[in-house]
């Protein structure tokens, strides 16, 4: 057996699981999905002495509209929310960053919940959670509270979460109607983390852009919003020489990206730039 | 040592019981405590497809699922699919004479992703098959037999009704 010896804990509700929590002190771990977490466990790199299953709390299970957003528990299957149709016509861009996501066997087991918590820097999830405001619910031994995106995010595998807390939805505000989207990443192989990738919204009024939204991942220690390119765009017309323009600085203007076995600093910064005017021209495509 | 936990599941319609220590994953339940090797496990991280088996309709890597998790859970595996007279599976058929395999390593976790895929898509296109594919890792074929004998699989399934 690969994983070392844990004590293992399977509650039926929110609140049995942060007192769990609370107990179990920082070296125990919610075992949702289990995509990360069990090869974590299998290579030692994690070595909890309690895991708590999530996966028979009741009632996180759900992708509903809450007025202008959609309220998705954490607990959700990515591959449920693949599947729906109101994700498909509500938040189109959720759908492809969905799609995305290692392969259907994957998003089979994984959740939106673990996703998010896990907070991989090249994930799709969180890079999405930051460009459309998404707000994390979470739960702890004696409140709950609403944390945006931008705050939640705090740095590689790392988040605003308390080692007692617990994530319990994911509200992702709609997109609004007529604004233009696109995620583009570039992987090794079809399925695999992204070397790196971004993430684009792009609202026009009357043939200028009023507003504009670029996430990168894969590049930085958390999802990376460009706000100095972001502002290239908005009250300009948009046009092929600007959304060259500003992929170009994006090379040159992000702070190194790391190197590892599967790219080059420079190579992930460079596609960094070249995936942004990719997601630029398909978002423009796209904005009404 | 952690305490051991009884975990009572169904594998190929038929009830199993085991008592396992948490950390076991369920490919070595399945292999190591009710005797079905007919489940590979090669990278043991969720990257080869394997370990896949069927959970309750939906194809899973049994690599990275604990096996106390599998408990009151309904599983199929490659040894479920030929009849219990020894009748081959249209998708094993369709294996044998696409060539769809060399070694026969990779070749559970390929058919357990393909029934999944047949079940929900009888008439797949490409890009489906490409898809559902993509999460499985075949070292000798190149691929493309393995595509061939999806085809003929869904032909012989949707020619069954
Ligand atoms: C082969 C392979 C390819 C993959 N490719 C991609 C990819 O391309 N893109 C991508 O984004 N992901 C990819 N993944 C990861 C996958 O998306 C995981 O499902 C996800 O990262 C974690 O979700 P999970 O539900 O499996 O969580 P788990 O693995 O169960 O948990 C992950 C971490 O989050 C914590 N956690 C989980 N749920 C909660 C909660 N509700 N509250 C607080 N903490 C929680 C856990 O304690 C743990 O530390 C891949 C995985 C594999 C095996
Ligand atoms: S052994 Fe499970 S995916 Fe490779
Ligand atoms: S047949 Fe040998 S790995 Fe696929």
């Amino acid at each position: 057996m690969k994983p070392v010896s844990f004590e293992y804990f399977a509650p039926t509700s929110v609140a049995d699981a942060v007192s769990l929590l609370q107990e179990h002190g920082p070296e125990a771990k919610l075992l949702a999905g289990g995509q990360s977490l069990v090869p974590l466990l299998n290579m030692r790199l994690a070595r909890p002495t309690a895991v708590i299953d999530v996966n028979r709390v009741e009632g996180l299970d759900y992708v509903r509209e809450d007025g202008d957003a959609l309220a998705i528990g954490a607990m959700t299957h990515q591959r449920t929310v693949e599947r729906s149709e109101l994700v498909q016509r509500v938040n189109p861009l959720l759908h492809a960053a969905t799609r995305l996501i290692g392969h259907p066997q994957i998003r089979n087991r994984g959740t939106v919940g673990g996703s998010i918590a896990h907070a991989d820097p090249a994930a799709e999830y969180p890079a999405v959670a930051l460009a459309l405001d998404a707000e994390m619910r979470i739960v702890g031994p004696n409140a709950e509270r609403l944390v945006p995106a931008a705050d939640f995010f705090v740095t590689y595998l790392t988040t605003a979460l308390e080692p007692t807390e617990m994530l319990t939805e994911v509200r992702v505000p709609a997109l609004p109607q007529g604004t233009g989207w696109s995620i583009q990443e570039m992987t090794r192989r079809h399925g695999d983390f992204a070397l790196a990738g971004a993430a684009v919204t792009l609202t026009m009024d009357g043939g200028a852009c009023s507003d504009a939204r670029i996430v990168l991942f894969g590049v930085g220690a958390t999802p990376l919003r460009v706000q100095q390119a972001e502002e290239r765009l908005v009250g300009e017309r948009v046009d092929a020489t600007l959304m060259s323009e500003v992929g170009r600085e994006i090379k040159t203007s992000i702070d190194e990206p790391l190197a590892d076995i599967h790219a080059t600093s420079e190579y992930r910064r460079n596609l960094a730039g070249v995936l942004t005017e990719r997601a630029l021209v398909e978002a423009l495509e796209r904005a009404a | 040592m952690a305490a051991k936990r009884d975990v009572r599941l169904t594998v190929n319609g038929v009830a199993y019981e085991a008592s396992v220590e948490p950390r076991m994953t369920l490919v070595d339940m399945l292999r190591g405590e009710l005797g079905l090797t007919g489940t590979h496990v090669g990278c043991e991280h969720g990257v080869c497809g394997a370990c896949t088996v069927l959970m309750d309709g939906r194809a899973v890597r049994s690599c990275i699922m604990l096996a106390v998790q599998a408990d009151g859970a309904e599983f199929m595996t490659v040894e479920g699919l030929a009849s219990e007279a020894g009748e081959l599976h249209p998708i094993q058929q369709a294996f044998i004479e696409e060539r769809g395999l060399q070694c026969g390593f990779c070749t559970p976790g390929f058919m357990m992703t393909i029934h999944e895929l047949l079940q929900e898509t009888p008439d797949p296109t490409e890009e489906e098959i490409k898809d559902a594919l993509g999460g499985a890792i075949c070292r000798c074929t190149g691929y493309e037999s393995i595509l061939k004998s999806v085809r003929s699989a869904a032909k012989k399934l949707q020619a069954l009704g």
